[in-house]
């Protein structure tokens, strides 16, 4: 069932189109990921689901709520993590949590959230001595605390090393699995990858497409690329008649072959009957980079 | 509510610097002139008052600016460059309370520190206590909500935090200066002085409380006028990102 439906969302900020007759809905339970480069669009569309801008078209609905005039209930139902967004220098974590908590008329336990977040030996710490990664795991903390059904997390990985941005993953993951649906912004690839049952990739403003991780790189028809370098001379055209493969290119000593259906075998075997050697044999499947550079014409990551 | 001001409060006692010129300045400054022998002697051209006795008011006003156009603009607008404003706008709660609590806050910093003032002066100095305690307050209170209307304009329209702290000092030293603060009174020409008794926050009205009779009603009036217009204005114009 659907909990956030979002149609033909345009939002303009001056004479800027920000986001562009996007549509999407959100099912109960699910982790949603919203994907997209640099000024995509990604967190001005968030911030019309969550009420804090008013989309200059289209229609939103949150639990059957209209964000803007129903933007007092909304809050009870629904935790955002904003992409900036800190606490004052002097407050103590635990502080912070517990005003928060009163905001609410049902609260979680904050010391029970703190301790779910691995940040019970933080509450005396004020905020400014917290690192990047705990003071993320607050800010996701406050967005839980009022026992949300939606939590929108806008890009809370940006920033982390590596361990602490899987450390948040798998919370993420946690927070699904009591039931809360999450929206997550991202543009990073392996996260969206990872955590999300559904994405929408955003460009420009625009949907590009809405697909479950494994659907979008399925638009690549299976696409492959297998790269080598041959020991002795190759002539490219035996390689380019297979009906396996699409393109043959050559990187100085490095061929790169990309084709669909059984390619290694049949690469291959080209290779064994002429008996050629092939060093630093590598085969890499189609990801969602491959997706989105088909679906947009362009890289995702910078 | 209780517990956003009390969390600000908590807030405020951790800014030792804050703590410092809020509350404890005044009767500092107090104690340091009234070591100075001269000041403390009945002066024949001036009513036979002493200095100390005539600059408690003026003392009054160093607080009141200092909460008002230098810890309110600036906490406000860091607050809303830092995005907490924008945080609270995530909860059920409206983030103006974060404003109104800021307000409470400096009213409680800004009675510690006039009774600070006060508890000197009367076991130091043997300085009255205001005389017309009644009107005393009422222009104490006054005085604080008119100069927090105008630190909360600025916070309003300063485009961030470094720019509402310059603009805030520039009105601050406008009203330390026709306080009486940099220069007695006295010293001050007329002009000066009449401009003086009318702006925030209402030097003159205090003084009148604390050595004479009540407060004139016209410059209360002005305060509250000024209260009204300055926080209408800001709370249209206010940007809470
Ligand atoms: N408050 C604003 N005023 C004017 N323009 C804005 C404002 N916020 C965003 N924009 C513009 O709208 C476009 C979309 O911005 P948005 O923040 O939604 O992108 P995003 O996908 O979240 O990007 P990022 O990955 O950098 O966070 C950008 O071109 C941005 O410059
Ligand atoms: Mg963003």
């Amino acid at each position: 069932m659907a909990i956030i439906e979002v149609e033909d969302l345009v939002k303009t900020y001056d004479r800027k189109v920000a986001v562009d007759g996007v549509s999407f809905t959100v099912d109960e339970g699910e982790i949603f990921g919203i994907l997209g480069p640099n000024g995509a669009g990604k967190t001005t569309t968030v911030e019309c689901v969550e009420g804090l801008r008013s989309p200059d078209g289209g229609t939103i609905r949150v639990d059957g709520l209209d964000p803007r005039r129903d933007r007092a209930e909304l809050r009870t139902r629904l935790g955002a993590q904003l992409q900036q967004s800190d606490l004052p220098d002097r407050i103590r974590v635990g502080e912070a949590l517990d005003l928060y908590a009163s905001f609410y008329r049902d609260p979680a336990d904050w010391r029970e959230l703190l301790a779910r977040l691995g940040l019970a030996d933080r509450a005396k710490t004020e905020y400014r001595k917290l690192s990047g990664g705990q003071k993320q795991r607050v800010s996701i903390a406050l967005a839980l605390i009022g026992k949300p059904k939606v939590a929108v997390l806008d890009e809370l990985t940006t920033g982390l090393d590596p361990q602490a941005r899987r450390d948040t993953w798998e919370l993420v993951e946690q927070v699904r699995d009591t039931g809360v649906t999450v929206v997550l912004v991202t543009h990073f690839m392996e996260e969206a990858e990872r955590l999300c049952d559904r994405i929408a990739l955003i460009d420009a403003g625009k949907l590009v497409a809405v697909d479950s991780p494994a659907g979008l790189v399925s638009r690549v028809d299976g696409e492959q690329r297998v790269k080598f370098r041959p020991a002795t001379p190759l002539d490219v055209t035996l390689l380019a008649d297979l009906p396996e493969v699409t393109r043959v290119e050559r990187h100085g000593p490095q061929l790169i072959v990309t084709g669909t259906g059984n390619l290694l075998h049949a690469v291959t075997s080209v290779l064994a009957r002429n008996q050629i050697v092939a060093a630093d044999l590598r085969i890499e499947q189609a990801g969602l980079d491959d997706a989105f550079i088909r679906l947009t014409g362009r890289k995702l990551s910078e | 509510m209780l517990k956003i001001v009390n969390t600000e409060w908590k807030l405020f006692l951790r800014e030792p610097s804050m703590v410092v010129f809020a509350v404890l300045f005044p009767a500092i400054l107090l104690s340091v002139l009234g070591a100075i022998p001269a000041l403390r002697t009945p002066d024949p051209n001036f009513d036979n008052q002493r200095f100390i006795d005539a600059y408690m008011s003026s003392l009054v006003v160093v607080t009141l600016a200092f909460l008002g156009l230098n810890k309110l603009p600036t906490t406000v607008a860091t607050y809303r460059e830092k995005g907490v404003l924008r945080r609270f706008s995530t909860t059920p709660v409206h983030p103006a309370r974060l404003l109104v609590a800021q307000v409470l806050v400096n009213v409680i910093a800004g009675v510690l520190s006039v009774v600070l003032l006060m508890v000197v002066g009367r076991v130091v100095f043997d300085i009255d206590l205001p005389h017309h305690p009644l009107g005393f307050v009422v222009t104490f209170l006054l005085g604080m909500l008119s100069l927090s209307a105008i630190g909360l304009l600025v916070a309003a329209w300063a485009p961030n935090a470094r720019a509402a702290g310059g603009w805030a000092t520039v009105v601050f030293m406008l009203v330390m200066f026709f306080g009486g603060v940099y220069l007695p009174r006295f010293l001050l020409p007329d002009f000066l002085n009449t401009i003086g008794e009318y702006l925030p926050p209402g030097v003159e009205a205090l003084q009148d409380s604390w050595l004479g009779a009540a407060p004139d009603p016209v410059h209360l009036g002005v305060l509250a006028l000024v209260t009204v217009a300055a926080g209408t204005v800001a709370a249209k114009s206010f940007r809470w990102e």
